[in-house]
């Protein structure tokens, strides 16, 4: 299939008129027709004959023309059902469009649909959907992790070329890695969240899911940089992704918190990452323990602050702009926000909201101290390989314990990168994810490059029929 | 908690029975959360922004580009039929 290759490769053929646009567009289509119904990673898909209209028409101008992808549901796409996810957007249609979505659009890359995801980023399963939970493409008994479970598992059953996430507490990574695919977090103010629905203003981040750590980096490489329309979009200087891929990782000093290796780490998982770890001691990277003792209240302080915004951000939806009224919320959703409100309301708001906000400082001078001594630290993605249908959903708790390791680095803000490291004994993928300081993503993306040049999980896929 | 009273906060409506299974599940979310009370945080800062910008503004011009193309007035469908 040719969406088993990486983009380069598709944007060379596409350059040498190997193969057409209208090729890889129908390969996509006839591959979502197949298998959208077992897998239901979509919400909204564009018109097949306005998909293949655009691949007939579109220009060459760079490596993403021509190169179908799909989009998680949170980003505002102008004239086209957008919904989050939740019946509360049941009948929303953007009046604009979200700036990485035009300048995914603007580089000639083309727009398959509009993915499955947990209703506003709440959850780590994509069962909190108003949509019918997407199923793991590796093992339909399982979920393919989320928010964003639907870009992932498209992905991962090659309905597409890349997808862009949204990851407010690991809502990239977290598919990726339970759908064996690669995602990148970026830091926060990397890319614009200029018509991303927000969940959690000061956590959410915008970035590339797609099969490689090469693939992200092109991705971002056009999606990167200040927008005026974002004022939280960072004014530095973006990097060079792409160009700067191949240097490996010599030299590099990565450390392994022992805190993400212990209690609670399901053993296969952790097995997995420590042969990962010897693989890049192997690349002439040096491995090292490290310690992040405030990660324990990593938890409390993700399920006390994002909430908290959450609450505030949900306000809007009251029934007078978007139609629908507040009854139409999910009961994950309503826990969400009668948390945050609590934790916001007068009395409380200094033991939980205050206090919350205290303990993100410390994390963020944990990671300091880290990042002081070594480049970058890895640790697996989630706890356990991808659960069954049902068991996250009908427990709050696991629910919000899934995401363990994750939410500690939209807690600092810091780039993260999910990619897969094998699997269990039963075929199902295991991700791993290297954390680096504050816009470290060339850092991350070489090193995932490096990784991926000396093992083939990336290239592995689910036997679907 | 007092479920009744940040349903209303929260402008949430919920039944009776609707809240008291959500107090069930709320509770057990707090118990999880409560152990951030074990952390010293006095004399830390606050963070709410991670990458330091402060004060964000832009030149107080207009942006063509976004003008609505009717004199800066919304089209909207007609209501009355002529």
């Amino acid at each position: 299939m040719l969406t088993d290759e990486s983009i380069a490769s598709l944007a060379g053929k596409l350059k040498s008129k190997d193969i057409s646009p209208v090729d890889i567009a129908k390969q996509c289509l006839e591959q979502i027709e197949k298998l959208n119904p077992t897998i239901n990673a979509f919400i909204t898909k564009v018109d097949s004959k306005a998909v293949l209209d655009q691949a007939k028409k579109v220009k060459l101008t760079t490596p993403l023309s021509g190169i179908p992808y799909v989009l998680k549901d949170a980003y505002l796409t102008k004239d086209l059902h957008t919904t989050a996810g939740s019946n509360v957007l049941s009948n929303y249609i953007p009046e604009y469009e979200a700036t990485v979505v035009h300048k995914v659009n603007s580089a000639g890359a083309i727009l398959l649909g509009k993915m499955n995801m947990d209703a506003w980023g709440h959850g780590g399963s994509t069962e909190n959907t108003d949509y019918g939970p997407t199923k793991n493409p590796w093992d339909i008994t399982r979920v393919p992790g989320g928010s964003g479970g639907g870009p992932a598992a498209a992905i991962g059953a090659r309905m597409c070329s890349f997808a862009i996430g949204e990851d407010t507490g690991g809502s990239i990574r977290n598919p990726a890695g339970w759908c064996g695919i690669t995602g990148l977090k970026v830091t926060y103010g990397r890319v614009s969240r200029y018509g991303s629905i927000a969940y959690a203003s000061s956590f959410d981040t915008v970035g590339p899911t797609a099969k490689t750590a090469e693939d992200c980096a092109l991705i971002l490489q056009h999606i990167a940089g200040q927008d005026p329309y974002d004022a939280t979009s960072s004014p530095l200087p973006m990097g060079d992704y792409l160009s700067h891929i191949k240097q490996g990782v010599k030299g590099k000093t990565i450390g392994i918190p022992k805190e993400f290796m212990s209690e609670g780490l399901d053993s296969e998982v952790r097995q997995l990452v420590l042969q990962a770890a010897k693989q890049f001691t192997d690349l002439g990277a040096k491995v090292e323990e490290v310690s992040l003792p405030t990660s324990k209240y990593a938890i409390s302080v993700y399920y006390l602050l994002a909430p908290s915004e959450t609450s505030s951000n949900l306000a809007r939806y009251d029934g007078i702009r978007y139609g629908n009224g507040r009854d139409k919320f999910t009961p994950e959703t309503m826990r969400r926000i009668m948390i945050g409100t609590y934790a916001l309301s007068a009395g409380y708001y200094d033991a939980y909201y205050k206090k919350a906000q205290q303990a993100r400082t410390l994390i963020i001078q944990d990671y300091e101290k880290v990042f002081s001594g070594c480049d970058m630290i890895l640790s697996p993605v989630s706890p356990t390989p991808p659960t069954k249908l049902g068991e996250l959903i009908s427990d709050p708790v696991k629910n919000m314990l899934a995401d363990i390791y994750t939410v500690t680095t939209n807690t600092a803000g810091i780039p993260a990168l999910a990619l897969p490291c094998g699997f269990t004994k039963t075929g199902l993928p295991v991700g791993m994810q290297l954390q680096g300081p504050m816009f470290s993503e060339e850092l991350l993306l070489q090193t995932g490059y490096a990784y991926q040049q000396v093992t083939d999980h990336h290239v592995q896929k689910p036997q679907l029929s | 908690m007092d479920v009744k009273h940040v349903a209303k906060l929260a402008n949430l409506p919920l039944t009776d029975v609707e809240l008291k299974k959500l107090e069930k599940d709320l509770e057990n979310v707090l118990e999880l959360v409560d152990h951030i009370q074990d952390l010293d945080t006095s004399n830390i800062e606050t963070t709410s922004q991670v990458t330091g910008l402060t004060n964000i503004t832009r030149p107080d011009k207009i942006d063509t580009s976004r003008l609505t193309p009717h004199d800066g007035f919304f089209k909207v469908k007609s209501i009355f039929s002529s």
